[in-house]
């Protein structure tokens, strides 16, 4: 038999398994619900997911690739810069939507109890659907350019998405209960995400950095995983440092996130 | 027996600030770094929502809270349901929760009615293949089988609501946690809620049920909380804490009538059988008794008019003295008490104020407005009903219908 004991502070936990575990099925059910909500009444319904990075691709090709002349290495710039925007697509919409998962459940906040970790989780498990339907746009894109596939780009692809995952949750756990109490982060996070974007080499190579800097471009998890499956791709070698060092940073993000967020919990019900 | 609810001087305080202070993302970084020092507030800005709240609930009891708006019920609920935290105290709950403190939690209005039960079932804490096998159930109790693939944003609300409940109604949990669900929906649909919870509640499922239908506090629950500026004033027998309950109501209640005109001629004094007149019966005889003193001068020659209004503020009775006959008279400084009596006037239940006016031929000497006066109780007094179901009429009179051929 279950026993639930209240006490005015519990100890802090960085996460609970065991009672994550016996909600699972809100996992599933979030998930679920924020994808079916999405495109309900939309005329071209999940394909949307696809049409996004897919007309960004070709803007950034017309642009950065054919009048700016960013280089891209060995790789045609449509496929290089297909890439980066998958991944930031899944990064900035995960982000986006973790950091808003709790002001717009707010109702069951206030109304029901489950770990509240639960929400900004499953918002990031939906972006990763999206994430997983485009990949579809860059598997046409490497059999269109006649690009090698290999064990190791699906073995590089999925650190990229335990990596990217990692690090949008973790800020997204961080943003969404500092979201609770201050509002501004609404209004924040669009810039943020913007100058991200742009320090992230999702429409240029790291190449063109002077290598000192490398690394501090490095500590933003995105840029590891870009650079290593564009290295995988493009058949170079996989610059394993800025991957080491990005991961890191993921998981600290993650560590840093949990903690803030679970050290908040409790009181979200009171002044969401 | 073990308690299955074990709570020990809960209490929840608040914050109140008159301004909120200014927070910036800088002050929460520096705080992180901190250790999550909270900003210390002024005592004198808090509030007590709960203090020193303690009780025990054994299994298969059902526990009625009743109480004021403000007096803590929904915080209580909020505690034990692990939505909010106490301040102090604990509370031991042993078994699985559910609680209901809201009709529809996290229907989302784009979704089907299908895909709107499992939602809502699983955030109210039922597994998938629970809610597979009560879904038959659920659609036949909510009457909407029809309307299934529809979006729930199409309903008319009283569909939404049937749905809602019925998802929660067959939540099965040890302990259930209700607030107030029981406010929506018309007087049929309340009946056959309060009949599955006490279904549930005949499985041997303990209840916490927080409502301001004293009707259905009475029926259901084995036990009362009365609660009062979050602290207990009263467990025990329902009819007790109920009576306690009305009892303060009365005290507290502030319109104690509007004094309209006033002379020097004239103190008013309140009515005297309080009471009496907190509940009955449509076809009882209502008698006032009011109190008032008479000052310098004789009064001669007085008419007395009553009137009484209804919720709603519809006239339903007015009666004047002056239809029995001739002025009334009164000596000077004297007590004295107007008995004003209407016989068994069968009205319908609720709750009525009553407006005096007395005169004479020269002018008013006294008026007073919106005096809270009786309550009548929702019991019917003839028939084989207990109670009166859906009835919109301001009388409920003695009848007989008979088929002639």
């Amino acid at each position: 038999m279950t026993r639930i004991v209240i006490k005015p502070k519990g100890k802090l936990q960085l996460i609970n398994i065991t009672e994550i575990l016996r909600y699972r099925e809100l996992f599933y059910i979030f998930s679920w619900r924020d994808i079916k909500v999405r495109y309900k009444q939309t005329f071209f319904g999940i394909a949307w997911a696809l049409f996004q990075p897919l007309i960004n691709m070709i803007i950034f090709t017309i642009f950065f690739g054919n009048l700016v002349k960013i280089p891209s290495g060995n790789l045609p710039y449509p496929l290089f810069v297909l890439i980066g925007l998958i991944f930031w697509t899944f990064f900035s919409g995960a982000l986006t939507q973790a950091s808003n998962s709790l002001i717009t459940n707010e109702n069951l906040l206030k109304k029901v109890y489950f770990p509240k970790l639960i929400l900004p989780i499953s918002s990031v498990i939906t972006s990763l659907v999206d994430f997983i339907i485009t990949l579809v746009l860059l598997f046409l894109a490497l059999f269109f350019f006649h690009t090698s596939f290999s064990l190791e780009l699906i073995l590089m692809l999925l650190t990229g998405i335990i990596i990217t995952f990692f690090s949008a949750l973790g800020l997204g756990l961080l943003f969404s209960s500092i979201n609770v109490k201050y509002r501004d982060v609404r209004y924040v996070l669009p810039f943020l995400i913007q100058i991200l974007m742009f320090l992230s080499p999702v429409i240029y190579p790291v190449s063109t950095i002077k290598s000192s800097l490398k690394y501090i471009l490095a500590l933003n998890p995105m840029t590891g995983v870009i650079e290593s499956v564009r290295a995988v791709i493009s058949q170079t070698p996989v610059p394993y440092d800025i991957l080491a060092l990005s991961s890191l940073s993921a998981v600290c993000l993650l560590i840093l996130g949990l903690f803030y967020f679970q050290s908040t919990e409790r009181f979200f019900a009171d002044i969401v | 027996m073990k308690p299955i609810i074990s709570v020990k001087n809960l209490s929840k305080k608040f914050q109140i600030r008159e301004k909120l202070p200014y927070y910036s993302l800088r002050d929460s970084l520096t705080n992180l770094v901190k250790g999550f020092s909270k900003p210390s507030g002024r005592d004198s800005d808090s509030f007590w929502a709960l203090k020193n709240v303690s009780f025990d609930v054994y299994p298969g009891e059902v526990l009625g809270i009743i109480g004021r708006n403000g007096a803590g019920k929904s915080t209580l609920l909020k505690i034990l349901s692990q939505i909010t935290p106490p301040t102090s105290g604990t509370a031991t709950l042993e078994g699985r929760v559910a609680s209901l403190l809201e009709v529809g939690t996290g229907f989302h209005p784009e979704l089907t009615g299908r895909e709107n039960i499992y939602l809502n079932g699983a955030i109210l804490g039922m597994s998938r293949n629970e809610i597979k096998g009560k879904f038959d159930e659920i659609v036949d109790f909510a009457e909407i089988e029809k309307f299934l693939d529809t979006p729930v944003k199409h309903y008319s609300s009283g569909m939404y609501m049937r749905l809602a409940f019925a998802v929660a109604a067959h939540l099965e949990p040890e302990i259930l946690l209700v607030d107030e669900v029981l406010a929506v929906g018309d007087t049929q649909f309340q009946k056959k809620c309060l009949g599955k919870m006490a279904d549930v509640n005949k499985k041997g499922k303990t209840i916490i049920l927080v409502s301001h239908n004293l009707d259905a506090i009475e029926s259901m629950s084995s036990e009362t909380l009365l609660l009062d500026t979050g602290k207990v004033k009263y467990l025990g027998k329902p009819n007790q804490a109920i009576n306690t309950y009305q009892s303060i109501m009365e005290t507290k209640n502030k319109d104690q009538g509007i004094i309209k005109i006033s002379t020097n001629q004239l103190k008013w004094m309140g009515i005297s059988n309080n009471k009496e007149l907190l509940a009955l019966l449509p076809n009882n005889d209502i008698t006032f008794k009011f109190q008032l003193k008479s000052r310098m001068q004789r009064l001669g020659n007085i008419y007395i008019d009553c009137a009484l209004f209804n919720e709603r503020g519809e006239n339903i009775v007015h009666t004047k003295s002056k239809f029995l006959g001739n002025g009334l008279s009164i000596e000077k400084n004297k007590r004295f008490q107007i008995v004003y009596k209407i016989e068994s006037p069968k009205l319908a239940p609720g709750i009525y104020y009553i407006t005096v006016y007395i005169y004479n031929q020269d002018q008013v000497l006294f008026w007073i407005e919106n005096l809270r006066a009786c309550r009548i109780i929702n019991k019917t007094y003839f028939g084989n009903t207990y109670y009166f179901e859906d009835v919109k009429s301001c009388i409920v009179p003695k009848f007989s219908v008979q088929l002639e051929n």
